[in-house]
C-alpha cells in the first residue's frame, strides 16, 4: 500500500456548522410536525378520517341492546374511541415502509434526531387525528342519551395517547423488521389487531366468556385501558380501574419506545 | 506539502470491518479498513458496484455499527458518540432524501429543525441552497412529481443544509445531466476550497479524477490503492502508439524503442504498430521518435493516451472498472 502525502491545501473553514443539540421534545415536534404537514395539504382526506368512526358508530349503535341502568352509547362510545386509537396507531409503520425505501428514512436516521423521538412523533401523527375523531364523536352523540363529563373525558385522552404511543412505536418496529416487504408488515398487523379488539370487550362484553377467554382478556393491556375510559368518559374515576389504565398504557408504551429503538438501531 | 503527523485526522478507522449475514451466507462487505483523512481532504472512494463503498460511509455517518474495528469522525466514536457525529456530518445517500409525499422546502425545513437551527437561519440557508440548486421553482411540490435529476440535487441541498464540517456523498452525480454534474462539481470545488473534508463515491472514473485529490479504489471490501490520481496514472505511464511502413520496420522499431527508454516500460508489436506503455511517455515521445527516423525506422503515425483511472483499476485487479460496474448493476437494489 502507498503511504500517501496530501497536497498542501490546508484551508481552514470560514463556515461554521449551523447544528446545535436539541431536546427530545423539541425533536418529537419535528417530527410530528414533518408527518402532519402533506396531511394538512390535503384537508379532504384529514375530513373523511374525521367522519368515518360516525359511519361505523352509526351503523352500530342501532343494534346496541337496551341497558337497564345507564344508555347503551355512553357504555359504547368509550370503547370505539379506544379502538379508533388502535386502528391509527397500528398503521403508524404503514408510510413507513415506503420511506425505507425510497431512503427519506435513512436521511433521518442519519440526522441528529433522537432515536425515541423518531418514533414518538411518527405515532403523535396518528394520535392527533384520533383525539378530533374524539371530539367529533363526543360532539354527534352528546346530545343523545350520551352525558359528556370533560375532566374524565380529558384524563381519558392522556391514558389513550399514551397507550397509542406505544403501539405506534410497535408498528414503527414492525415496519422497520419488515424492511421493504410491505406484505409482511400487513399481515402481521392485521392479525394482531382483531384479538387485541375482540379480547378487550370494545364491542361486545365479556362476562359470560369461557376461562380461557377471560384469561386472555386479562392478560390484554387494552383491557385495562377500555375500562378506564368507561369510567372517566362516565364521569367517575375509581382510583384503581384509572391506575390500572394508564400502567396498562404507560406499560405498552415504554415497551413499545425500547423495542422501537432497538429495531431502529440493529436494523441495517 | 503538509505535514499532518501532529494534527488528528478528521477521519480515522482502523480495522474497519462489516459483514451482513442473510441466512447462511455471510458477505463480507468491508474488511480491516485502516483509513486517515485529514481536515480539508476531498476523496473519492473508486471502485465496481459491490465493493463496499456505501457500507463503509454507512458505518462512518453511524447508519450501521461496525462487525468490529473502529471509527472515528471529526473527533468523536461513530458507535459511543453517535449523536455528535450525526451533528457533525452531512450525508446523502444513494436514495432520495426527501420522502415523495412532502415537498422539498419543507423536507428541508424539518432537516434545519433536526439540527436545532432557528426558523430565520434556516430559511435564509433553505433559499440559498435551492438557488445554488436551481431548485427555486420545484421547492414548493411534491417530490414525487419531480424529475430524477431534480430530486437528486434536492438530496444534495438537504445534506449540505447544516454546514456539515464532513460531507459523505455516496454516488451524488447519478441522475444527473451532464450541466448539473458540472454544477455540482463546482459546488463540491466551493466546498472543498472552504476547508469541508469530503468523502465521496462514484464509479464514474472522470469524476473522481476531475475532482479528487485523492483517490482510495476499492475492490471485495478492501483497498487496492491509496494516492493521488494523477500519482495514480504516472506509476502506470502513458501509453504511445506508433504506426510503421511495415511490420519489419515495427519489429526494429520496438527493439530500438526497448533499449532507449527507461523505467518500467511494456512493449508490444502488433502488426504495424506498436504500443509503449512508459511512464511519462508524453514527454518521452517526440525524443523518441525522432531517434527512430534516424536509425531508419521512421514512425509514420503517432498518438499518446495519458492512462484514465479506468487503465488503472484493469492495472489493479485484472478486471475494467467499467465491466465490473456494468456486470451488477441489475441486482443492485436502490437502498444497496
Ligand atoms: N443491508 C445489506 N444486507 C446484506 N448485504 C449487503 C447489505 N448492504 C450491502 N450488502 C452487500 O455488501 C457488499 C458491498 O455493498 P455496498 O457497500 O453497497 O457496495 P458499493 O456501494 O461499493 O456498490 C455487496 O456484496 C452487497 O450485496
Ligand atoms: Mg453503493
Amino acid at each position: 500500500m502507498t503511504t500517501l502525502t496530501v497536497p498542501a491545501t490546508r484551508v481552514r473553514r470560514t463556515t461554521q456548522p449551523l447544528s446545535k443539540p436539541t431536546g427530545f421534545l423539541t425533536d418529537t415536534w419535528t417530527v410530528l410536525v414533518r408527518e402532519l404537514t402533506p396531511k394538512l395539504r390535503q384537508p379532504a382526506s384529514m375530513l373523511f378520517a374525521m367522519v368515518q368512526p360516525l359511519v361505523f358508530l352509526g351503523l352500530f349503535a342501532p343494534l346496541l341492546p337496551a341497558v337497564e341502568n345507564g344508555s347503551a352509547l355512553q357504555w359504547f362510545v368509550p370503547g370505539i374511541v379506544v379502538m379508533t386509537a388502535l386502528m391509527g396507531a397500528s398503521m403508524t409503520g404503514a408510510d413507513l415502509t415506503a420511506e425505507i425505501r425510497s431512503g427519506s428514512h435513512e436521511r433521518l436516521l442519519v440526522s441528529p434526531l433522537s432515536r425515541p423521538s423518531l418514533l414518538v412523533g411518527r405515532a403523535l401523527k396518528e394520535v392527533v387525528p384520533v383525539l378530533f375523531q374524539a371530539a367529533v364523536i363526543l360532539v354527534v352523540v352528546t346530545p343523545f342519551s350520551f352525558d359528556l363529563h370533560l375532566g374524565g373525558v380529558l384524563v381519558g385522552a392522556v391514558i389513550v395517547s399514551l397507550f397509542a404511543i406505544g403501539l405506534g412505536a410497535f408498528s414503527f418496529a414492525l415496519a422497520t423488521a419488515a424492511k421493504e416487504q410491505d406484505w409482511i408488515f400487513w399481515t402481521v398487523q392485521q392479525m394482531l389487531i382483531f384479538p387485541l379488539l375482540l379480547l378487550s370487550g370494545v364491542l361486545l362484553p365479556l362476562d359470560g366468556a369461557p376461562g380461557w377467554l377471560t384469561f386472555l382478556s386479562d392478560i390484554n393491556p387494552m383491557t385495562y385501558v377500555v375500562e378506564a375510559e368507561r369510567a372517566l368518559f362516565a364521569g367517575e374515576f375509581p382510583a384503581d380501574v384509572v391506575i390500572s389504565g394508564f400502567v396498562a398504557a404507560a406499560v405498552v408504551a415504554a415497551a413499545g419506545v425500547l423495542v422501537g429503538v432497538r429495531t431502529m438501531e440493529r436494523s441495517s | 506539502m503538509t505535514n499532518h503527523t501532529n494534527q488528528r485526522p478528521v477521519i480515522r478507522t482502523e480495522a474497519l470491518t462489516r459483514h451482513f449475514t442473510r441466512g447462511k451466507k455471510t458477505v463480507e462487505a468491508v474488511r480491516g479498513l485502516d483509513l486517515e483523512i485529514h481536515q480539508g481532504e476531498l476523496v473519492a472512494f473508486l471502485g465496481p458496484n459491490g465493493a463496499g463503498k456505501s457500507t463503509t460511509l454507512r458505518m462512518l455517518t453511524t447508519l450501521i455499527p461496525p462487525t468490529s474495528g473502529t471509527a472515528e469522525v471529526a473527533g468523536h466514536d461513530v458507535v459511543r458518540s453517535r449523536a455528535a457525529v450525526r451533528r457533525s456530518i452531512g450525508y446523502v445517500g444513494q436514495g432520495n432524501a426527501a420522502a415523495f409525499v412532502q415537498r422539498g422546502r419543507d423536507e428541508l425545513m424539518s432537516q434545519a429543525r433536526a439540527h436545532g437551527i432557528p426558523r430565520a437561519a434556516a430559511k435564509a440557508r433553505i433559499d440559498e441552497l435551492l438557488s445554488a440548486f436551481d431548485l427555486q421553482e420545484y421547492a414548493d411540490r411534491p417530490v414525487q412529481t419531480l424529475s430524477g435529476g431534480q430530486r437528486r440535487r434536492l438530496d444534495i441541498a438537504i445534506g449540505l443544509l447544516n454546514h456539515p464540517e464532513v460531507l459523505f456523498l455516496d454516488e451524488p452525480s447519478t441522475g444527473l445531466d451532464p450541466q448539473n454534474r458540472a454544477n455540482l462539481q463546482e459546488q463540491i470545488r466551493r466546498l472543498h476550497e472552504d476547508g469541508t473534508t469530503i468523502v465521496l463515491t462514484t464509479h464514474y472514473l472522470e469524476e473522481a479524477d476531475a475532482l479528487a485529490g485523492r483517490v482510495i479504489v476499492v475492490d471485495h471490501g478492501v483497498v487496492i490503492a491509496d494516492d493521488t490520481a494523477s500519482r495514480l496514472k504516472e506509476k502506470l505511464g502513458d501509453l504511445v502508439l506508433l504506426g510503421f511502413g511495415t511490420e519489419a520496420d515495427a519489429t526494429t522499431a520496438a527493439t530500438r524503442a526497448e533499449s532507449v527508454l527507461s523505467g518500467p516500460t511494456l512493449i508490444e508489436r502488433a502488426g504495424t504498430q506498436v504500443s509503449i506503455r512508459t511512464p511519462r511517455g508524453a514527454d518521452s515521445a517526440p525524443a523518441l521518435a525522432i531517434d527512430l527516423a534516424a536509425h531508419g525506422t521512421p514512425a509514420i503515425r503517432m498518438e499518446v493516451h495519458s492512462p484514465t483511472l479506468d487503465d488503472v483499476f484493469l492495472d489493479l485487479t485484472g478486471r475494467s472498472l467499467r465491466e465490473s460496474a456494468d456486470s451488477t448493476t441489475q441486482t443492485e437494489g436502490a437502498a444497496a
